[in-house]
């Protein structure tokens, strides 16, 4: 590692309209090292990086690359040749377009100004190979994991020739065993020279793989170490200004009756326009005031099981029983009326109305028991419905009549809670909940999920963060290839045990029915 | 505590923000500017009865915008309402034509028909694109063809006259000096923006343009309300076949071509986005009544007719380009 100061970024200021986004902060990136930025969403991350890949230009500042001092006025094009490259949280691939395609778009090579095929595939493989990763340049984008997506984001900002490689949230839809590849192409990334930028809620990864941290906290710069110096508590510490206490799950022991009861569920055939994986002879069964996590890699089936136990996905056979009684479940409303809700995996895409208020997104299902006349909201009911969770759930918003996009990921996961725990439910399913949420967040909602337990609500989390659904969980199911392969307590369950379980174990679902006796 | 996450951005600049006004009222203001503009070229455009002339001819397609609103609320589009307005009076007509002079009450049988076949219509394109999974632009550009058909089939291509006066009071009569046609384009007006701002049914159709899926899996029945969006386009197409019927004294088969278009510019200059899930009806009255000022005041300055394209065409483009450009500014930014 040498200690060429790769890029050295000073008093970087960035307002919006009504929101000072950065007030002065400053990143300096050496060759050769993985450097993480941290801080909590709204702190100034991803404003700072919009800034270094050309997408935005800062109103003050300097940013030097390499000894060179950055034009604000540079395109991401400019800066992508100057050998910055932005890897985003949501990649910039085009899926229909091959490996090799989307790895040179824009610069394919050309022969008599048509494109040369042959070379085109030559020159991806090469460098798919020296990264030592398993590509076929001729795959479509759209038919890989995302985890495979993400090798090609990096394999095309080897072709680049990128010096400086910015990642948002790397690990975000990756679990286990991609995780740990990835890490190993970071590492070797490292060895040849490459300065990484590391932003990331997941601090014991930037304990396994960075080298030094900054942390930004509302728009400011706080300070700069290295992470073997830094406990993850110091790091929280940083990031929220204050000690965070993580939760863990103390069994109430108090279990009450089988509210949720599901045998045999099937379903061959994918469901139309999605990658979803065949389920095969699922059966779960959950108590009042118990929570089971799911545990997987991504494309277990987790999620596929949850959306079939509220309804919104179709299964070949199976039965749902809620306290003993079958419930036929064709749609989410007949989830929802059967006493079942579900906090979906992807907030944007399929539980936010982005641009409508917070009002109408919290009390959507709610409405037929806040109406007057059946027909009209009853508005002063609303008021006192939102301003109740509003209070139970500490959602930090200024009125409940602005878009919801405008809230932090924690508050808007907040929200789409409040949503489903207004429907007073018997069943809680939440896919994924403190995904992109910083740790203070994050704790709140775990607190949350405690407190319905409490009451005598049958919880289901989802989640790929394998400490969090030990922390969280009662008992812990764990999928793989669309079946269950264990349940195991979770006072009971270590990391080796489960990861077993849910990367090679294929024991049947007799153990899930013995356990619930 | 430290504050921590940054949520709903707090103006900490008061700087005066001449976007966010255009966008809030820049509509109106351009409405009382072009008002103002042909009133001085011709004081006769705010002579009492030509103001009763536009709002009449406002009233025809801007009880259809209402119904226009509500289905591009929730992402769709109609294009068959000028064929529909058409076809509905057309039946109506016959039907009248058919009860004789003798029968009494031949408003009712033409209002109730035309009401009927515009709501069988909208049925039938909201189930087509809900069930056969069609694109609301594919089937309704279809049903434009197809209802502008069976219009000219019904009657050999001509029209269909001889209303009674009875008839006639409903396009051409008023109460209290307010002309029928504007009196039922007031009362679904009102219909409309209550049942939008303040009915579960409204919040409904913005939930379902704002996200389909995420409705869905809040329980709604997406499938219904688009289905029911349609319907109610097409129940007020037969509406204002019948007053526009009424108002000619006949149904004429080429009637409300391109009133579709009309129809589409008066919601979309309102404000209502072509997206889904933004809009309301007040924007769309608004937005019908500078349409039908502008066409008007063009005609009082002799503008040639194909001119009122151009310019039609132009400030459509310029609305819609500023309505997405204030709101790509307004949000986004987290």
């Amino acid at each position: 590692m040498t200690t060429d100061h790769l890029l050295r970024a000073r008093g970087i200021r960035k307002s919006f309209p009504g929101v000072k986004a950065l007030d002065g902060v400053q990143l300096d990136v050496v060759a050769g090292e993985v450097h993480a930025l941290l801080g909590e969403n709204g702190a100034g991350k991803s404003t700072l990086l919009k800034i270094l890949a050309g997408a935005q230009p800062a109103d003050e500042g300097t940013i030097e690359f390499e000894g060179r001092a950055l034009s604000p006025a540079d395109t991401p094009m400019l800066r992508q040749r100057t050998g910055i490259v932005t890897i985003y949280q949501e990649f910039n691939l085009l899926p229909a377009l091959s490996v090799a395609e989307n790895m040179y778009i824009g610069r394919e090579p050309l022969r008599n100004g048509l494109i040369h095929w042959s070379r085109l595939y030559e020159d991806a493989g090469k460098v798919i190979r020296d990264l030592g990763i398993d590509l076929d340049p001729r795959d479509e984008v759209r038919s890989l994991s995302v985890a495979k997506q993400q090798m090609v984001e990096i394999a095309k900002a080897m072709t680049v020739k990128a010096r400086l490689i910015v990642m948002d949230e790397p690990t975000a839809a990756l679990s286990g065993r991609e995780v740990d590849q990835l890490l190993d192409i970071i590492r070797d990334l490292k060895s040849r020279g490459l300065g990484i930028i590391y932003v990331s809620h997941k601090l014991n990864e930037v304990k396994a793989i960075c080298d030094r941290f900054t942390v930004f906290r509302d728009g400011r710069y706080v300070t700069t170490g290295a992470v073997a110096d830094a406990t993850v508590n110091d790091l929280v510490r940083h990031m929220v200004g204050r000690e965070v206490v993580g939760v863990k799950r103390h069994p109430s022991g108090v279990v009450g009756e089988v509210v949720l009861k599901v045998e045999g569920v099937s379903r061959l055939k994918a469901v139309s326009g999605t990658s979803a994986t065949a389920l095969s002879d699922m059966s779960v069964h959950v108590h009042a005031g118990e929570i089971v996590g799911f545990a997987g890699l991504v494309g277990a089936g987790r999620t596929e099981m949850a959306r079939v136990i509220f309804g919104a996905d179709p299964c070949d056979s199976g039965t749902v029983r809620v306290l003993n009684k079958q419930v036929v479940l064709r749609s989410p409303r007949d989830g929802i009326d059967a006493g079942i809700v579900l906090v979906p995996e992807d907030r944007k895409q399929q539980g936010c109305f982005l641009s409508h208020s917070i009002r109408h997104n919290m009390t959507l299902p709610s409405l037929g028991r806040l109406s007057k006349m059946r027909w009209f909201v009853d508005e002063a009911a609303e008021t006192r419905m939102i301003e109740e969770y509003r209070r139970k759930l500490s959602i930090k918003m200024s009125s409940d009549k602005v878009a919801i996009g405008t809230l932090s990921g924690g508050n808007q996961q907040k929200v789409l809670l409040a949503r489903c725990m207004a429907l007073n439910p018997k069943v809680l399913i939440v896919d994924e909940p403190t995904r992109g949420i910083d740790v203070g967040a994050k704790a709140e909602v775990h607190q949350v999920l405690f407190d319905m337990a409490a009451q005598g609500v049958a919880v289901i989390v989802i989640s790929s963060e394998l400490p969090e659904v030990m922390a969280v969980s009662d008992r812990i199911v764990t999928f793989m290839n669309g079946a269950i392969t264990g349940s195991t307590p979770g006072s009971e369950a270590t990391e080796e045990q489960l990861m077993n379980l849910m990367a090679l174990g294929a024991r049947r679902p007799e153990a899930e029915m013995a356990l619930a006796a | 505590m430290t504050s921590t996450a940054a949520t709903a951005p707090v103006p900490k600049e008061r700087r005066y923000d001449l976007v966010g006004f255009l966008e809030k009222y820049g509509v109106l203001l351009f409405l009382v500017l072009l008002i103002v503009l042909f009133a001085s070229q011709n004081p006769r455009f705010i002579s009492m009865r030509n103001i009763s002339n536009i709002l009449t001819e406002v009233s025809i397609y801007g009880i259809i915008a209402v119904g226009m609103t509500c289905v591009i609320l929730t992402g769709g589009v109609d294009l068959a309402v000028g064929s529909l307005l058409a076809f509905s009076a057309m039946c109506a007509a016959s039907v009248v034509v058919m009860l004789g002079d003798t029968f009494p009450l031949s408003w009712l049988a033409a209002l109730v028909i035309a009401c009927l076949v515009g709501t069988a219509a909208g049925y039938l394109h909201g189930k087509t694109i809900t069930k056969l999974n069609v694109p609301p632009f594919i089937v309704t550009l279809g049903g434009m063809t197809i209802w502008r058909g069976a219009t000219l089939i019904l009657n050999d291509g001509g029209p269909i006259s001889g209303f009674d006066e009875g008839f006639r009071w409903w396009g051409r009569g008023d109460v209290l000096g307010i002309p029928v046609p504007v009196i039922a384009f007031a009362l679904v007006s009102a219909a409309g923006y209550i049942t939008l701002r303040y009915s579960r049914y409204g919040r409904a159709i913005y939930a379902v343009g704002g996200n389909p899926e995420a409705a869905r899996l809040s329980g709604l029945d997406v499938k219904r309300i688009v289905v029911s969006v349609y319907v109610v386009v097409g129940l007020l197409a037969g509406l204002s076949g019948f007053l526009l019927a009424a108002r000619l004294g006949s149904a004429e088969a080429v009637a409300g071509i391109s009133y579709e278009l009309r129809v589409i510019a008066a919601v979309v200059i309102g404000g209502t986005s072509l997206f889904g899930g933004l809009g309301g009806v007040g924007g769309t009255i608004i937005g019908s009544i500078l349409l039908g000022v502008l066409l008007n005041g063009l005609v009082m300055l002799n503008v040639s007719a194909y001119y009122q394209q151009v310019v039609i065409g132009v400030i459509i483009v310029i609305a819609v380009a500023f309505d997405t450009y204030a709101k790509s500014r307004r949000s986004g930014k987290h």
